[in-house]
């Protein structure tokens, strides 16, 4: 990144406006970099009569409920409900009396925590790290995020913004509470929203918060000893589960505006086309059809009921300009990854020691594997949609998105309209998986349905819901990238590696996870860039999904060919890493590594750090007629500490459900310019009956906090394939699974035994 | 074309085309969007209901075939399993002790499905349940849902 940032202190971080603004008397609590303005703002937006902000993020009301205003979206990871968790934790609130919503599309609700961790040039996640020059203008300005990716909400937002923003609030309220009795606020006590005094007396937070507005927040509150927590690390029921079992839970595509109109696009199917012709005239006189609407790449059809657009869409003849994309396939785009790896032209990612001479060196043992993995798409259950009204220079915009403030920055940019005058209304996520990020500059710049929609809006008089079929969600996604590495290793006589070179395609986020954290002494970890015409963006785990594959089959290739047991050869290059060791011995003893297993069952063994995690997985799997069957996944996870016991638990086995299914199906390919796939038929899902049993282990280390959304998906791929090795002596180096036979051929199981 | 949807216990007569799929007919047209659109082509069955009892996916049945059956959605669910008002079904309330929603989206037509088959086998084999709930969660509830439902059989 071209340009430096001041990194604010922790001081200004905190120092919160001098005074509150009494809209009407409660209690907002000021978490702001930017003075009383943000709280101001936050009140605007989100208080009503009698209802106060302690902070941005905290708001109590006179009836002593206390609202936690979460600046990111929960798409079933749970992280509402944890962040308010931590936040009441700290301000010793009353559970029975929190509640938590996802916070408006307003800049007063911005993350400021995520903003100034990466200003603090901590690892943050890809959608930041992606952002350019000219984008981060605008967020520092006006830390214009709310973004959730990268396992980051409990771990910056959360650690960083909820627990100090509770404590402060806690302060405040007690300073309030001392002032009014005339003691000292160190006599008084706060527990169960309810301060007490030395000599009796006792007010709830409700009735303290238009005092405690007055303060300015603590700008170094004290927060508490974990050995203290009663809420943290206990599993309070989540927020957002009731309205999930009984139909009311309202995500983007339930949108319900009056007079709302629906649109179906027919998109083309190879990317990068132009629309040139098409003749409307036929589905015009169909019943509900009101008008067709060309946007880039597609030409949408605007109907009464969804069914009637999207009928109306699929008999539209339109013509398009494929620009000579319709000669690319997923082999070209593979012989393009070989030909650029065998150039050896290649940039620089991580160089330790010499790794050239330790290849030329006389009596080296070396060896050589490529891996390769396909594009993937998300498939969130919901498909791609987008609710937008715009009329009188104004637009309403209602959609699941992984950052509403940049969606309605996004909005302000497509449709002219000021971005003040951009009102996004935050719906529940099917699904987001890293799918529902809206457009970023450089790393997820790709023509979107919040574009189109916004573009289709503009042109029809009423709100328009633009709806993505299944198909259009599967041909038109931003795919995890396909990508191919050639790994090579010089080995020592004991088996042991003394040099590691890797040549991959694509540098991806996060920048580390190519890396090993094996002490191999010399490593040369370089990488080719190949351009396609195939959208890219972020995929649970991002770039870790495929380096993982890659490197922990490798290093399980490395353990057979030494004759040593791969868990025990990991753990030896895995000296001075104790976190790693403790996660890979604790998997191995709960899976009962090294022990008999049934007959047929074989283990396969991988580690991984991503997003401030380390996670190690043993697979128990069988292979039956050639095809591969997963029962048992042991996961053990060292994120620091677990806020949320069962959502932790959660996250883990969602994780490791969400690589399962693309290490056994996942694949996308690209066939005459466009995605051969279609819908699950042939982008298949794992069902209930293949779901193996999860057995999911935490070590609360103590280290930082790390993420859980991601990290538990990339292990999963590399352990079910060292796996299948095990059981079958057939080395797994591309994916998916189902591409492989098999099928045992006679001595192949015998060689499995060594 | 007059068609009649009888939904959660109310008769609607909808002029309507014959070959709308019932998923869009309660969507779009009676607001009913609990049940939801995952596919179109009944691979996820995010949009099951009952239809006459039997857990049907709405985005591939035609409002013909159904004119005049009794249609079940989840916003009926309760009211259907003889819950008390403001009650849940037991299965919705097996479903919260659980915890078993991620992003939810699917569960709906989970919750009709898992429904379906325990009024039918109320004592299911772990081979029933895999053979009758082939509904697409892409968040990996699945480990949740099965033991949901056991929470539900071993009462």
């Amino acid at each position: 990144m071209a340009m430096e940032f001041k990194k604010p202190s922790r001081r200004q971080f905190l120092i919160g406006g001098s005074v509150g603004v009494a809209v009407g008397g409660g209690l907002l609590l000021g978490y702001a970099v930017s003075g009383p303005s943000r709280r101001e703002l936050a009140e605007g937006a989100a208080a009503e009569g009698g209802e106060r902000f302690v902070t941005t993020w905290l708001k109590i009301s006179p009836d002593n409920v206390v609202t936690v205003y979460v600046p990111h979206s929960d798409m079933g990871q749970g992280t509402i409900t944890a962040l308010a968790m931590m936040a009441a934790e700290e301000m010793e609130a009353d559970w029975s009396l929190v509640r938590a919503e996802q916070a408006p599309a307003e800049k007063a609700f911005a993350n400021e925590a995520l903003g100034n961790r990466f200003l603090a040039g901590e690892d943050v996640p890809p959608m930041l790290k992606g952002l350019n020059a000219a984008a981060w203008t605008k967020v520092a300005q006006f830390m214009n995020m709310q973004i959730t990716g990268g396992s980051m909400a409990v771990r910056y937002t959360g650690h960083h913004g909820m627990r100090v923003t509770g404590a402060a609030a806690k302060d405040m309220l007690v300073k309030a509470a001392a002032t009014r009795w005339g003691v000292s606020p160190s006599d008084c006590v706060a527990a169960l929203s309810i301060v007490t005094g030395p000599n009796g007396q006792s007010a709830t937070y409700g009735e303290l918060a238009a005092d405690a507005a007055e303060y300015a927040p603590s700008a170094a509150p004290v927060l508490k000893s974990k050995k203290d927590y009663t809420i943290v690390g206990t599993a309070r029921p989540r927020f957002d589960i009731p309205g999930k079992v009984n139909g009311t839970a309202k995500y983007g595509i339930d949108a319900e505006v009056p007079g709302m109109l629906y649109a179906a696009p027919k998109l083309a199917p190879v990317f990068g086309s132009t629309v040139v012709s098409y003749d409307a005239s036929e589905i015009l006189s169909r019943r509900g059809v009101k008008q067709v609407v060309e946007f880039p790449g597609g030409v949408a059809v605007i109907a009464d009921n969804y069914w009637r657009a999207k009928e109306a869409a699929a008999a539209l003849d339109v013509t398009f300009d494929t620009k000579g994309g319709e000669t690319v396939s997923s082999e070209s785009i593979f012989a393009g990854h070989d030909a650029a790896i065998a150039t050896g032209e290649s940039e620089e990612d991580k160089v330790i020691g010499d790794a050239a001479s330790a290849f030329a060196a006389q009596g080296a043992d070396i060896v050589e594997a490529s891996y390769r993995v396909p594009y993937l798409a998300h498939a969130c259950m919901e498909p791609m949609n987008c609710t937008v009204w715009i009329r009188d220079g104004k637009a309403d915009v209602w959609v699941g998105v992984q950052d509403a403030l940049g969606t309605r920055a996004r909005v302000a940019d497509i449709s002219g309209i000021d971005f003040d005058n951009v009102k996004v209304h935050p719906m529940l996520l099917g699904g987001g998986f890293g799918r529902r990020i809206p457009i970023r500059e450089g790393f997820f710049n790709f023509p979107s349905e919040i574009d189109f929609a916004t573009i289709v809006a503009k042109e029809v008089g009423a709100p328009v819901k633009f709806i993505y079929t299944r198909e259009d969600d599967i041909q038109h996604d931003a795919y995890r990238i396909a990508s191919s590495s050639r790994l090579r290793v010089a080995l020592d006589g004991k088996g042991l590696p003394t040099a590691w070179e890797n040549i991959y395609v694509h540098k991806d986020e996060p920048g580390e996870a190519p890396h090993i954290p094996y002490a191999i002494p010399n490593q040369s970890i370089r990488f080719v860039e190949v351009e396609n015409h195939v959208p890219r963006g972020p995929w649970r785990s991002v770039a870790h999904t495929q380096h993982t594959f890659f490197n922990e089959s490798f290093i399980d290739e490395l353990a057979h060919r030494a004759g040593a047991d791969p868990y025990e050869y990991r753990r030896a290059l895995l000296e001075g890493q104790p976190r790693h060791q403790a996660v890979l011995d604790l998997a191995a003893q709960k899976a009962g590594w090294g022990k008999p297993l049934a007959e047929g069952r074989f283990h396969g063994i991988a580690v991984q750090q991503s997003f401030g995690s380390i996670v190690a997985e043993v697979a128990e799997i069988s292979v039956t007629d050639g095809a591969v069957r997963v029962h048992r996944v042991t996961a053990a996870v060292d994120c620091g500490e677990v806020i949320h016991p069962d959502t932790a638990a959660q996250q883990v086995e969602s994780g490791i459900i969400y690589g399962l299914t693309a290490a056994l199906y996942g694949e996308i390919a690209i066939e005459g310019g466009a995605v051969a796939q279609t819908n699950f038929t042939d982008y298949e899902m794992l069902h209930l009956s293949e779901t193996p049993v999860i057995d999911v282990h935490f070590i609360e280390s103590g280290a930082p906090i790390g993420g859980l959304g991601e990290p538990a998906t990339p292990v999963v791929s590399a352990a079910v394939g060292n796996g299948v090795y095990a059981a079958t002596g057939k080395r797994i180096r591309q994916l998916p699974l189902k591409n492989h036979d098999l099928t045992p051929t006679p001595g192949k199981l015998a060689q499995a035994a060594d | 074309m007059a068609i009649t949807l009888k939904v959660n216990g109310t008769a609607h007569t909808l002029d309507i085309e014959p070959e709308m799929p019932l998923l869009w007919a309660l969507r779009d047209e009676l607001g009913l969007t609990g049940t939801k659109f995952g596919c179109g082509v009944a691979a996820c069955g995010a949009c099951t209901v009952y239809v006459d009892g039997v857990a049907t996916r709405t985005c591939v049945t035609p409002v013909e075939a159904v004119d005049g059956a009794e249609i079940v959605t989840i916003e009926g669910l309760a009211a259907t399993s003889g819950a008390a008002e403001g009650m849940l079904a037991p299965v919705q309330q097996a479903w919260i002790d659980a915890q078993v929603p991620q992003c939810g989206y699917c569960q709906s037509g989970m919750l009709m499905a898992v429904s379906a088959l325990l009024a039918e086998n109320p004592q299911p084999t772990d081979e029933d349940i895999d053979a009758a709930i082939t509904n697409v969660c892409r968040c990996g509830t699945y480990p949740r849902v099965r033991a949901a439902i056991r929470s539900v059989t071993a009462a």
